[in-house]
């Protein structure tokens, strides 16, 4: 008896050694740290436009920081967040919490990339994105499934945050639904993808439930959501305000870049063979961009005519969650 | 006899009563149970930022990988207890889930950006959960004299829970250790040692019955089936039936609350821990009472806790603590007491087929409520929905309450 129990002091010991060895040898090895200085201080202010601000996924000192690219530079700022938009002078950067690994929050910045408003969530970064104006700012965070039994369903949040008067709408979930002009509930409805209109009330966005996925129209104010159309995820209203960019879910489980026209409800598919997941931004009213993943760490942003023809074209390598600026 | 064992096991030191009270065995059951839940859990907490932030996975995908689960635990779970009875390899059955657990840590290492290959992992991983659970309780049940097998498996749920509530502790702790809440390797690294060091406790510590069977019994009882048919069994397989009938799962509870509160999402995953430590605290008392006032007026007593829970969710009353408290209550009372009232009517020789059996059918009636709730909810709302399910436990509490005395 006594030698297992040695042994099991021994194995605990050593088996203890290996899990916070490997742990602090990962910190170490971190490739996002900077390990080597930048070859330009970073930048402390958004640079003006026009120019793409995207989240770097280059290998060194740039990975997991922004970038503004355009007029053939690549500014690195002095900020990081796993997913970034910024419009009309507010920026919101979806990121890792300094003092607390694994917890996320959602932070405010200015021009000058200083911090105005923030707040911790529970769950994962998935898409975020501010109005024209700079108002209006909605988050999407993925909300882990319940861990102590077994049915735990993935779940998103979507958020929205008005800016000039601090209302919040921690999730949409609240909001009342009308099913093809019917009210609805139900408990297994979830939003995410949000864009916002000129008039910073109205609002586009995904919703799920009983399997199916919908385009919304929402009013903020009202705090209410219709259903428009089915299999529109991810919308992005165009600066003019007449189509929605969105990404259209395929057989097999992924999905391709097109363009909704919301005055004819038709759908224009674009010129992008490969499999994107990524809310589309437009560049400017001909043009949507949109990240495309390329391995496990990096991910490029592409740009297509909006129109359904031409063909993609590399815009911003080695980037992702592209906005764009002025 | 097997109280002798106390002697040869370290893991009793611990606590007078409890040694007096409990063998050696339960103790190192439930040890193994501890680690291996921080290890299980300590992947848990992380895996979805791993496969959405570390892999770019969509949440599509997430969902089928997360979906993959839930019908591959009942079958294994059958198969693993049948093997165990019929090759009469208990330890080496719940071993092998273990250790099965254990490599699905390295294959998630392995597997890299390969959507398959994290599905073949988060797959092998609950087929390992599937093997070990029932020849583990069968254990429990083979380790404790009867009248004390409230306490018994009391001990062990409390053991586990607090494995549960260390898991995600310990994945921070890592995160931190590493700097970066991107260090997933090293969560899963430390993720199997625990699991390793859970499968050596079984090995060093968790003893097995091992006579041989009679002759009589070998030759007279070659299928499990006839132990099942006995209407003891029958008995308790339906109050389990019942019990996953009545229960509408834990995302539908702390959904109602979060909407009811207008809660914040930051305070959303504390629901749970607030309900698992009100599990932890509660269940060795409530398996200590269960022996003393008899198991099947405790899980009628759970029935009643529960049915507190729908009445309030449906209400609007009570406090989200109250709320919690009673819940985990529910599951103090019920969860380790319903193996210990289906231990001693299935005979020793398919003890653990018959623990299978239950488990199952519990888990099993369990998915058909939650989506019958769910449509309930979609057809009426949450209130009338929860009015339904606080009817069906009216109902059920009488029932349980007979079939289990």
């Amino acid at each position: 008896m006594r030698a297992r129990v040695a042994v099991a002091i021994l194995a605990t010991v050593v088996l203890a050694a290996v899990a916070v060895g490997v742990a602090l040898l990962s910190g170490a090895a971190r490739p996002d740290v900077p390990t080597t200085p930048f070859a330009a201080p970073p930048v402390t202010g958004l640079p003006a436009g026009p120019g793409v601000l995207a989240r770097s996924t280059a290998e060194g000192p740039e990975y997991g920081r922004l970038v503004v690219a355009g007029r053939g530079r690549r500014d690195v700022l002095a900020l990081a967040c796993v997913r970034v938009y910024a419009a009309g002078g507010t920026g919101v950067c979806l990121r890792e919490e300094a003092d607390a690994p694994g917890s996320y929050e959602t932070v405010l910045f200015d021009t000058r990339l200083r911090k105005t408003w923030s707040s911790p969530f529970a769950g994962v970064p998935s898409r975020a994105r501010v109005s024209a104006s700079g108002r209006m700012v909605s988050w999407t965070v993925f909300v882990q499934g319940d861990s102590y039994s077994d049915a735990g369903a993935f779940s998103t949040r979507s958020g929205i945050l008005d800016t000039r008067t601090g209302d919040v709408a921690g999730t949409l979930e609240t909001f009342a639904v009308t099913r093809d002009g019917r009210p609805y509930e139900a408990a297994d409805v979830n939003f995410w993808g949000v864009t916002f209109a000129a008039d910073d009330n109205r609002f586009y966005a995904t919703m799920s439930t009983g399997g199916r996925t919908y385009l919304v129209e929402g009013d903020f104010a009202a705090r209410r959501v219709r259903t428009l159309r089915q299999n529109v995820e991810c919308p992005s209203l165009s600066p003019d305000g007449t189509r929605l960019a969105f990404k259209k879910p395929q057989p097999g489980g992924t999905w391709r870049p097109a363009v909704l026209d919301l005055a004819t409800m038709s759908e224009t598919p674009l010129a992008e063979t490969r499999a994107v997941d990524d809310q589309p931004a437009w560049l400017d009213d001909r043009t949507v961009m949109y990240g495309v993943k390329r391995g496990a760490r990096h991910s490029d942003v592409w740009a297509v005519p909006a129109d359904g023809g031409g063909r993609a074209r590399l815009l911003v390598p080695d980037a992702e969650s592209p906005a764009p600026l002025g | 006899m097997y109280l002798s064992t106390v002697r040869s096991a370290p893991v009793a030191r611990e606590g007078g009563p409890v040694r007096r009270l409990l063998s050696g065995n339960v103790l190192a059951l439930g040890l193994v149970s501890l680690v291996t839940d921080v290890s299980a859990e300590m992947v848990t907490a992380v895996l979805p930022a791993y496969l959405v932030l570390g892999l770019h996975l969509g949440m599509v995908q997430y969902g089928v990988l997360d979906g993959l689960h839930a019908g591959m635990t009942a079958v294994f779970r059958l198969a693993g207890g049948y093997a165990a009875d019929r090759w009469r390899l208990r330890k080496a059955v719940a071993g092998f889930g273990y250790g099965l657990s254990a490599l699905a840590r390295l294959g998630l290492l392995a597997a890299g950006p390969s959507v398959a290959g994290i599905g073949g992992a988060l797959a092998a991983d609950r087929i390992g959960k599937g093997l070990r659970t029932p020849p583990r309780d069968a254990l429990i049940t083979l380790s404790a004299p009867e009248p004390m097998l409230g306490r018994a498996f009391g001990l062990h749920r409390t053991m586990d829970a607090v494995g549960a509530f260390l898991g995600p502790l310990a994945a921070l702790g890592v995160l931190a250790l590493a700097g970066s809440g991107q260090a997933f390797s090293a969560v899963f690294v430390a993720s199997f040692c625990a699991a390793t060091l859970g499968v050596l406790l079984l090995t060093l510590f968790v003893r097995d019955r091992r006579e041989p069977a009679p002759l009589a019994e070998r030759r007279a009882r070659t299928s499990p089936q006839e132990p099942l048919r006995a209407p003891g069994m029958r008995r308790v397989w339906s109050a389990a039936v019942l019990l996953g009938l009545v229960t509408i799962g834990d995302g539908f509870v702390y959904l109602i609350l979060q909407r009811r509160e207008d809660l914040s999402i930051m305070w959303f995953p504390l629901l749970a821990v607030g309900t698992n430590l009100a599990y932890l605290l509660l269940a060795t008392p409530m398996g200590w009472l269960a022996d003393r006032v008899g198991r099947g007026t405790t899980v009628m007593a759970g029935c009643g806790a529960l049915l507190g829970v729908y009445v309030l969710l449906a209400t609007g009353g009570g406090s989200v603590p109250l709320v919690l408290l009673l819940y985990g209550t529910f599951y103090a009372t019920t969860d380790g007491v319903l193996m210990a009232c289906a231990g001693p009517v299935v005979p020793e020789r398919w003890r653990t087929s018959g623990m299978a059996v239950v488990q199952t059918g519990q888990a099993l009636a369990y998915l058909v409520s939650s989506a019958a709730f769910g449509a309930v909810w979609q057809m009426w709302g949450p209130a009338p929905a929860c009015w339904a399910a606080a009817g069906a436990v009216a109902l059920a509490l009488p029932l349980c309450g007979r079939w289990l005395r």
